[in-house]
């Protein structure tokens, strides 16, 4: 491969349907995953804090085994665990088990990391806010709803982005359960035409765009949304 | 129960029977022994201060009384019900019992009003009108009802801890417990709540104070407590303890705060 065809534009644009569908799929994936993982990060979170003591056990259980585990384990085993051997999701359409089963696996593994930045939050809330919570008679789930998740999640706003940010470069994996997600469209242009500068600049574009902004929001949320003491 | 009625003969409270009972209470942190053998009765619309030096245990037994510290021996009854463990009962137990901390401790995420209104919509689940009717009612009372829409951070500390007074009435409980709700205060702020608590008193409120201000011990209480190293070294009225203490300790403690 020479020098000229190393900087070729022309495959970008020539696939650009296939690599506009391909992250038309990432940003599904994202957004899918950020709400799951996010439900399944706050009830994580508030298993940690539970008074219960098998609540908590349960809780590290889950960060613990989730938090340290490729990502590509996760998804390889809802692929070829879940639906090849388990039969799970078998005789639906093949694409959509594929982004199914990836939701499931990128929001169990964002969902451990989502639960430890809230759970750092709620150590921002003072004590005190809870104690008086319970003092007018609140029970537990009701303080950690009302008065301590709300205070914490606006001091973690920024961090939670970074979560998410984690999150939308993470779906690249998703392949490997069987989504053909935009990294899975590069894969297949550098199978293709080559694994060329372009094609390379043109996904690393495309994620940005999909990135920078996300973070940039969170940013302004962060400011607006903060709690002043 | 004859003995509580000569405390209350005593105390010069007519007609209130025992409200709060604390029967041979004890509390560690760890080695520390802080609450010995604790025995307390406080009757309906009576106003208790409690005054002793710092870490004699004047805050630890304020917070038992709703069971933010829970107790290792002993026990607490209020209106005749012993405190529950945990779960449904206390949290209902705790309605009855309005709290102002040192630290205000007001819902930094909500405004003055959805302060007062959450116990009352959330816990007794008053419809939102009512509750809001209730509250400004509150705030205007202790003073505060122009400022129902800002958040604590925007107020001084006196108008915060007025609004957390009003937050605890707005639960219309049955006994307020005041610990040390001066003491994080500028001098001419603590007038202000000073002045809050009085009127409440004077309404008859069942209060709990434990506090360093001896002018409103003088003026409300109906009883002045005085502990130190974790147990009641004396209970007397203000104006016997206050002209003639009984114990040594008390007297050096008055000694020490009444020269100045």
């Amino acid at each position: 491969m020479n020098l000229h065809q190393l900087l070729d534009f022309a495959p970008v644009f020539d696939h650009l349907g296939q690599i506009l569908s391909g992250f038309w799929t990432t940003v599904r994936l994202s957004a899918a995953t950020a709400v799951f993982a996010l439900i399944i990060g706050t009830a994580v979170a508030g298993m940690r804090v539970s008074p219960i003591p098998v609540l908590r056990a349960a809780g590290t259980l889950y960060v613990n085994i989730f938090r340290n585990t490729p990502l590509t384990l996760i998804l390889l085993f809802c692929g070829l665990g879940l639906r090849d051997t388990l039969g799970l999701w078998t005789n639906a359409d093949a694409s959509l088990s594929g982004y199914w089963l990836s939701v499931l696996g990128l929001s169990v593994y964002t969902a451990a990391f989502i639960c430890e930045s809230l759970r750092a939050g709620i150590n921002t809330v003072p004590l005190g806010q809870a104690e008086a919570a319970r003092s007018i008679g609140l029970t537990f789930n009701q303080s950690l709803r009302l008065v301590v998740l709300p205070q914490a999640f606006r001091s973690v706003i920024a961090p939670l982005g970074s979560v998410l940010i984690a999150m939308i470069k993470n779906t690249s994996v998703a392949l490997v359960a069987g989504s053909v997600e935009a990294a899975a469209v590069m894969k297949q242009m550098f199978d293709d035409v080559g694994g060329t500068i372009p094609v390379f600049l043109g996904f690393a574009i495309g994620y940005m765009i999909l990135t920078l902004p996300t973070g940039y929001f969170f940013g302004w949320l962060a400011k607006r949304m903060a709690v002043s003491r | 129960m004859t003995d509580s009625g000569k405390v209350a003969q005593e105390a010069g409270v007519s007609g209130g029977g025992p409200l709060v009972v604390l029967e041979n209470v004890n509390k560690y942190f760890g080695e520390l022994h802080v609450l010995k053998d604790i025995d307390l009765t406080i009757h309906r619309g009576e106003v208790v201060v409690v005054i002793g030096p710092s870490g004699g245990g004047k805050s630890t037994l304020c917070r038992a009384i709703n069971r933010l510290e829970p107790i290792d021996d002993g026990t607490i009854r209020i209106d005749g019900q012993p405190l529950p463990e945990d779960g449904k009962e206390l949290a209902q137990l705790r309605a009855d019992v309005g709290m102002v901390f040192q630290s205000f401790n007001l819902f930094a995420h909500k405004t003055i009003l959805q302060n007062v209104t959450l116990g009352p919509t959330k816990v007794k689940k008053v419809g939102a009108a009512d509750a809001e009717q209730h509250a400004m009612e509150l705030l205007e009372r202790v003073g505060i009802a122009s400022q129902a829409e800002k958040y604590p951070a925007q107020l001084s500390g006196g108008q915060q801890q007025r609004a957390a007074i009003a937050r605890a009435l707005a639960m219309r409980p049955k006994v307020m417990l005041f610990d040390e709700p001066t003491s994080a205060l500028d001098p001419e702020m603590i007038k202000e709540v000073l002045d809050v608590m009085t009127n409440l008193a004077a309404e008859g409120m069942t209060m709990v104070v434990v506090t360093h201000e001896m002018g409103f011990a003088r003026a409300s209480a109906n009883k002045v407590v005085f502990m130190a190293d974790g147990q009641i070294i004396e209970e007397n009225t203000p104006e016997e303890f206050f002209t003639n203490a009984r114990s040594d300790r008390a007297k050096d403690f008055l000694s020490k705060i009444l020269t100045h």
